[in-house]
């Protein structure tokens, strides 16, 4: 077993505009980018389990073997920069897929 | 048509600054075109909504004294997107008189200019929302309502190439754009030369953001792009930096909701077949980047409205005890701040604490909600006006410094405040209350383009 950090390049979180965040996990090799695509870990029940979020929240889980990455992309539970908001970017919201582990 | 169109992106933000010895490296180069954008909505509503910039004067003017200034010397066309960070009124007469200042103080010949203005009046809107033509963009966006335009500063919205082509048509140098979807400044350039919209849209999509797509990536440093018939090649002019394919395929999922697909003012990007290749040196080739117009042109609409005012404090706790009970403490703390002001109505204002080292990035998200052996805490009241705010988050501050919690040892004072005063007023809290889809005929009826000799 590997942390996804171990075996990620990029791993990331940004606004996708002010009312969804978007998570990259990017690789460097296709290797890696299999392996973790195949071992199907990332998946809408664990986002949503992360991220405490329902299905419906969640617009797009893309795997883009081109690209050697994943992108998910979630509904804000509060806008960009508004009362509430704690990541005004959404910069800092990628943490918790870090400790997920890969067989 | 010129084989190969090279475009200069001095940074990722106009105002964030790049080596000089990188800006003079792509001159060398000798660049078609100067773009740079300027814009984002990623700081907020603020900047919108209270018709401020997103970088300092001193910072714009520091960037676009070389640009403007190389522009004029190499007889170049120079494009700003998104002046000013949101592209509105305000935002580009702020560029202007920028523009202005720079122009006379060093003596710049007169050329023709070309400003594109992007604020939607509200009056076309309203017509628009009556025939349904305003959409939401993105599940969790409200249907636009009367109250919320009313309330709403002002709107813009993001302009495609088309009004860009035209002020190029009719020979500007210098075209100051208001609000314009990133890459479009960039794909405008290369379209007027006759090259392919869908590469010209995809090297816009990577130049907007300056140096990030490189290794090491970074906002603030300078990209060439070189337009060619059926390619375009990226390369940083620092040698400290260099593309690689994957670096250069990992930037189109920069920011976005899809990793492939983008959709645009009038357009739909799509990258999924594209090819990238190292052309040596630290170039990358990008191939196979395909576009499509859509049937009705859509653009995306953006304005922010104030909705509150905050006070806030920032306190550091180092007491192990207190740490070890901190929400309940707060809990007990807004509890009596609330019953301290029962003129107040409770669902008028609100009482917030984040615990920095512990849980204040995530929330409830948090998956490791512990805190070390000292703790930051960031505690807010939001209210209808600043007043309110002051005098609620004033009885928060000293309920909580004096506060005698069950199993106290520290009885002077619960809070390290860094700062004398601790009270700070924040002033208006704003939300995104525009963010929507209008239809529109064309790409170009709702960007007025204003010519002047300065």
């Amino acid at each position: 077993m590997n942390r996804l950090v171990d075996l990620a390049k990029v791993l990331r979180s940004k606004n996708s505009g002010p009312f969804e965040i978007t998570l990259d996990i990017l690789f460097d090799n296709p290797a890696s980018y299999r392996r973790v695509t195949e071992s199907g870990i990332i998946n809408m029940q664990k986002i949503c389990q992360l991220y405490h979020l329902e299905p419906k929240d969640i617009c797009n889980i893309v795997f883009f073997e081109k690209g050697l990455g994943i992108k998910i992309t979630y509904n804000r539970p509060v806008s960009s920069g508004t009362s509430g908001d704690r990541d005004v970017y959404g910069a800092q919201q990628h943490a918790p897929l870090m400790d997920i582990l890969i067989p | 048509m010129k084989k190969c169109f090279k475009i200069l992106s001095p940074c990722g933000i106009l105002g964030y600054g790049f080596p000089i010895e990188s800006f003079l490296n792509g001159i060398k180069d000798q660049p078609h075109a100067i773009v740079v954008d300027a814009g984002s909505t990623d700081a907020g509503p603020h900047k919108l909504g209270a018709n401020t910039a997103i970088v300092s004067r001193q910072a714009c003017k520091k960037d676009l004294e070389y640009i403007i200034t190389a522009g004029f010397e190499n007889n170049i066309p120079v494009i700003i997107g998104s002046a000013g960070g949101s592209g509105g009124k305000a935002h580009v007469e702020w560029t202007l008189s920028i523009i202005e200042e720079i122009i006379a103080e060093r003596k710049l010949k007169p050329l023709k200019q070309a400003v594109i203005w992007a604020d939607i009046p509200k009056d076309v809107i309203r017509e628009n929302m009556k025939q349904g033509k305003v959409v939401p963009l993105g599940k969790t966006v409200p249907v636009l309502t009367e109250k919320a335009l009313e309330e709403t500063t002002g709107v813009v919205a993001q302009m495609g190439i088309e009004p860009i082509l035209e002020a190029l048509e009719n020979d500007a140098q210098l075209i100051i754009c208001g609000r314009a979807y990133d890459p479009a400044p960039f794909a405008a350039v290369g379209v007027f030369h006759g090259f392919d919209r869908g590469i010209a849209y995809h090297l816009g999509k990577v130049l907007e953001c300056g140096a990030l797509c490189c290794e090491p990536g970074t906002t603030k440093d300078c990209m060439m792009g070189v337009l060619y018939e059926d390619c375009f090649e990226v390369y940083p002019t620092n040698p400290q930096r260099k593309c690689t394919t994957v670096s250069v395929a990992a930037h189109t999922f920069y920011e976005k909701d899809h990793p492939y697909i983008l959709h645009g003012p009038g357009i739909v990007l799509n990258l999924e077949n594209c090819e990238f290749s190292d052309a040596g040196s630290g170039r990358v080739r990008v191939s196979g980047s395909r576009i499509s117009e859509t049937a009705v042109y859509e653009i995306k609409l953006e304005g922010a409205r104030k909705v509150a005012y905050r006070t806030f404090v920032v306190a550091g706790i180092r007491d192990p005890i207190l740490i070890e009970k901190i929400e309940e403490v707060e809990e007990l703390v807004k509890d009596s701040v609330i019953d301290q002001y029962p003129e107040i109505p409770r669902d008028q204002y609100e009482i917030n604490f984040y615990n920095y080292g512990k849980n204040g990035v995530m929330g409830d998200l948090e998956p490791h909600n512990a805190a070390g052996h000292e703790l930051g805490v960031v505690f807010e009241v939001i209210a209808g006006t600043q007043s309110q705010a002051s005098a609620l988050c004033s009885s928060v501050r000293s309920t909580f410094m004096h506060y005698g919690y069950e199993g106290r040892k520290s009885t002077a004072g619960n809070l390290a405040f860094p700062f004398a005063p601790s009270d700070v007023e924040f002033g208006a809290v704003y939300e995104f209350s525009v963010y929507h889809l209008m239809d529109t005929v064309n790409g170009k009826a709702l960007f007025p383009i204003e010519y002047r000799m300065r």
